[in-house]
């Protein structure tokens, strides 16, 4: 019996693609991965590869919101994500909603984090205090919160990006105690060179890109929306004691599904290394498959937020009736999660997707 | 499973039946209680790293044992441990100890942390720029630093296995680690959870509270008029929380109760409070309502109490309209002082402080303090004194605004 009460009620992306949803969809719809960009490594006279989320043109209003003017590109790319998935709490704004907020990083403020440290090893004395509070994990949900007003309860999770699936369970769960009214869950990163640096020891062919994915979780019986979250697996931890493989094997056993029609979004990205415990457990899927990285690029945390971005896109626009996503983190845990048709007469989200919204 | 939770049942009684704790006061629990009971203050000029031209010279630092507990971690993993996983594993061993658990497939870890592994990030960096060719140890900082893998390492050293979560809320970080574990067992989603804070000095934290100037030149004394400034320290705590009905099953010795936890978010600014305290009102009062007691029922108040003259005007003049008449009564301290913030660790270490309190039944003595901010109508203990202590309130605050409130009881 599906006893699940939680829906997702709106989503939110940036990514290499663009800034929103339909971007995102347009560039996982034509399959091809996008153009890689150089990012210079100090010391090095070979550039190292990413792909960059391109600037905003034109640039977004809320960008000048006093409490975003200086913070780096992760908390405008979460800030752009959460507006998007939030727009349909907004289109009824006599609804007062307490919000909580989830946001989930595995590398973090990065860019602000280097350049105070820098600084730092230059001379301490002029180190610049403007830079140093926005190098915590914790200052992309601070100015979020600020953004939407509504926010009473904020979590910054970190982990490896199975944890954005961690990130989920915990809306649900603050729903389902009625702490808050609606509760939007973002994964979300940005890069620097120092980042792709430390990715090139693990994985050679993994293009480092950044970005964000939002999806905005409501009770079921108090917004009207498309998609169902149906399960959430448990937590499968690995490490040295415990095989990684073993772990995506049992993710993989605890979600139905395969059935012809149905989606599988993986984290796949084309290493045979990185990707061998992910490609082992899901062997027996015959459903379709969808590998966003192979497109998108290595995004961490954003990149498991885009899979479940996609995965409940692709169910409100009415192209499958489920879909699995397969989380295999990349040194904690591996996490699956489904989700589902709300009802056989979804509406299809707009063409241009930039509300996020997902109808019923 | 995650998610769809478990059948909804009466929320059961939680209780601490282990604590680790590890600062600048020692290693254990024994000279942590007699450091706080007697208000001793644990700082030193910084010997990590270079302060020369930092504003401020002394922080509250650990001095680690040569040697660490026996635990199943092999040799390479222990040699792979930095300075906070050091700390983490130390403080983890004395409460798994102190508990009796034993491994399991099953067990919740929940951590608070700001920096994880910063050490290591800081020697990835510098190598990474310095010699940019040389690769050598630079794989290995690149995984130590996630905090994650500092927190798989935790649940190896005890041959256990579970899933990790952890929040990253600035410096209210240990409280909502601590708080999260009181969830999961009341929503029932577990019987047991390991949670706890921890963060090493680093010097980028360092650099990055001097450079706001936040740090004391002088002497970090909360709640002073003349209060300059907060002072870092560097330590961890783990605790053991279950079901009182789990603990009672393996006849475990029961440190106290966890009885509230609360927490919200202060929009006021990235690094500054409210300044009445809205928030901190909130949480406070929040927390007693979950615990289904008044103000005039708590019996000592481990504030966040940072030093800093932001943070301690906004807590007082919250705790002040909070506690309403029992304020001028209630006693109040904020072992910052003794010990530094903690920054991820603090609330959990605070957590522990309080523990101590109630099963010792005294009051912990704040290291340094002369003479009260006129936003203080409560007593702030500054001399070593025993006291009848039934219920122990912690507050725990953090940049981007994040606040956090955990209530204990005692246990008889």
């Amino acid at each position: 019996m599906d006893v699940s009460r939680i829906v997702i009620a709106g989503l939110g992306a940036v990514s290499p693609a663009g800034w929103n949803v339909a971007a995102l969809r347009e560039a996982l719809a034509k399959g091809e991965p996008l153009p890689v960009q150089s990012v210079e490594r100090p010391g090095w006279q070979k550039p190292l590869r990413a792909r960059l989320v391109p600037n905003p043109v034109p640039r977004p209003e809320f960008l000048a919101h006093p409490r975003l003017r200086r913070t780096s590109p992760v908390t405008h790319y979460a800030a752009a994500a959460a507006l998007e998935a939030t727009a349909c709490l907004r289109a009824s704004p006599e609804v007062k909603r307490r919000l909580g907020l989830i946001v989930c990083l595995q590398a973090g403020c990065v860019q602000y984090t280097c350049r105070f440290f820098d600084e730092t090893l230059k001379n301490p004395a002029t180190a610049s205090p403007l830079l140093f509070p926005e190098t915590v994990y914790a200052a992309p949900g601070s100015h979020i919160a600020a953004l939407l007003k509504d926010v009473t309860l904020v979590y910054s999770l970190v982990g490896d990006p199975a944890s954005f699936l961690q990130g989920i369970a915990l809306g649900a769960q603050w729903l389902e105690e009625k702490r808050v009214d609606a509760c939007l869950v973002i994964g979300a990163e940005e890069l620097n060179w120092i980042l792709a640096d430390a990715l090139r020891y693990f994985d050679r062919s993994a293009i480092l890109t950044s970005g964000a994915g939002a999806l905005c979780l409501c009770r079921e019986n108090e917004v009207a929306a498309g998609v169902k979250l149906a399960t959430i697996t448990d937590a499968h931890t690995y490490s040295m004691h415990r095989n990684r493989n073993l772990a995506a094997r049992n993710m993989r056993r605890q979600l139905d599904g395969g059935t012809a029609g149905e989606l599988l979004y993986d984290g796949l990205g084309g290493s045979p290394r990185a990707d061998e415990a992910e490609r082992t457990a899901w062997k027996d899927w015959s459903g379709v498959r969808l590998s966003p990285k192979r497109i998108l690029g290595e995004g961490l945390m954003a990149a498991a937020a885009w899979q479940c971005v996609a995965a409940c896109d692709a169910i409100a626009n009415g192209r499958s009736t489920a879909a699995n996503v397969s989380l295999v983190g990349s040194n904690q845990q591996t996490i699956g999660a489904r989700f589902v048709r709300t009802s056989p007469s979804i509406s299809h989200l707009s063409a241009s997707g930039d509300a996020g919204n997902i109808p019923a | 499973m995650l998610f769809p939770f478990p059948p909804s049942a009466a929320a059961p009684r939680i209780v601490i039946t282990g604590a680790g704790i590890v600062t600048a006061l020692g290693i254990g629990w024994k000279p942590n209680a007699e450091g706080f009971r007697a208000g001793r203050r644990a700082f030193r000029p910084v010997s990590l790293f270079d302060v020369s031209r930092q504003r401020a010279k002394v922080a509250a630092e650990v001095d680690l044992p040569v040697t660490l507990p026996q635990t199943t971690l092999n040799a390479r993993q222990t040699a792979r441990l930095d300075r906070a996983g050091m700390m983490l594993l130390l403080a983890a061993n004395e409460a798994w100890r102190q508990a009796g658990w034993e491994s399991t497939e099953n067990l919740p870890l929940v951590l608070g942390t700001t920096s994880g592994g910063m050490t290591l990030g800081e020697a990835y960096f510098r190598q990474a720029l310095q010699t940019p060719l040389r690769k050598r140890r630079q794989p290995t900082r690149a995984v130590y630093y996630q905090a994650q893998v500092q927190a798989r390492t935790v649940l190896d050293a005890f041959d256990s296995s579970g899933p990790i979560t952890i929040i990253s809320n600035a410096c209210a970080s240990g409280s909502n680690a601590v708080g999260h574990a009181w969830d999961l067992i009341r929503s029932g989603q577990a019987e047991c959870v390991f949670a706890g804070g921890y963060d090493a000095l680093s010097e980028l934290v360092f650099s990055g509270f001097d450079a706001l100037q936040a740090l004391s030149p002088t002497v970090c004394r909360p709640f002073d008029a003349r209060r300059d400034g907060l002072a870092l320290g560097e330590g961890a705590t783990m605790i053991t929380l279950e079901t009182l009905e789990h603990a009672r099953r393996r006849n475990a010795p029961i440190l106290g109760e966890l009885i509230a936890y609360s927490t919200s978010i202060d929009h006021h600014h990235l690094t500054q409070p409210h300044p009445q305290g809205d928030t901190t009102l909130k949480v406070m009062s929040q927390a007693c309502a979950t615990a289904g007691i008044a103000p005039t029922d708590v019996d000592y108040i481990n504030a966040h109490g940072t030093g800093t003259v932001l943070n301690d005007s906004s807590e007082a003049l919250a705790i002040g309209r909070w506690a309403g008449s029992r304020a001028t009564t209630l006693p109040v301290s904020s072992t910052k002082a003794n010990v530094g913030h903690l920054l991820g660790a603090a609330g959990a270490v605070e957590a522990v402080v309080c523990l101590m309190a109630l099963r010792e039944q005294w009051l912990p003595t704040q290291g340094a303090f002369e003479s009260p901010d006129p936003a203080c109508n409560f007593p702030i203990v500054n001399k070593p004194r025993d006291a009848r202590i039934n219920v122990a309130l912690s507050n725990s605050f953090g940049f981007g605004g994040v606040n956090a409130t955990l209530i204990f009881r005692r246990w008889t």
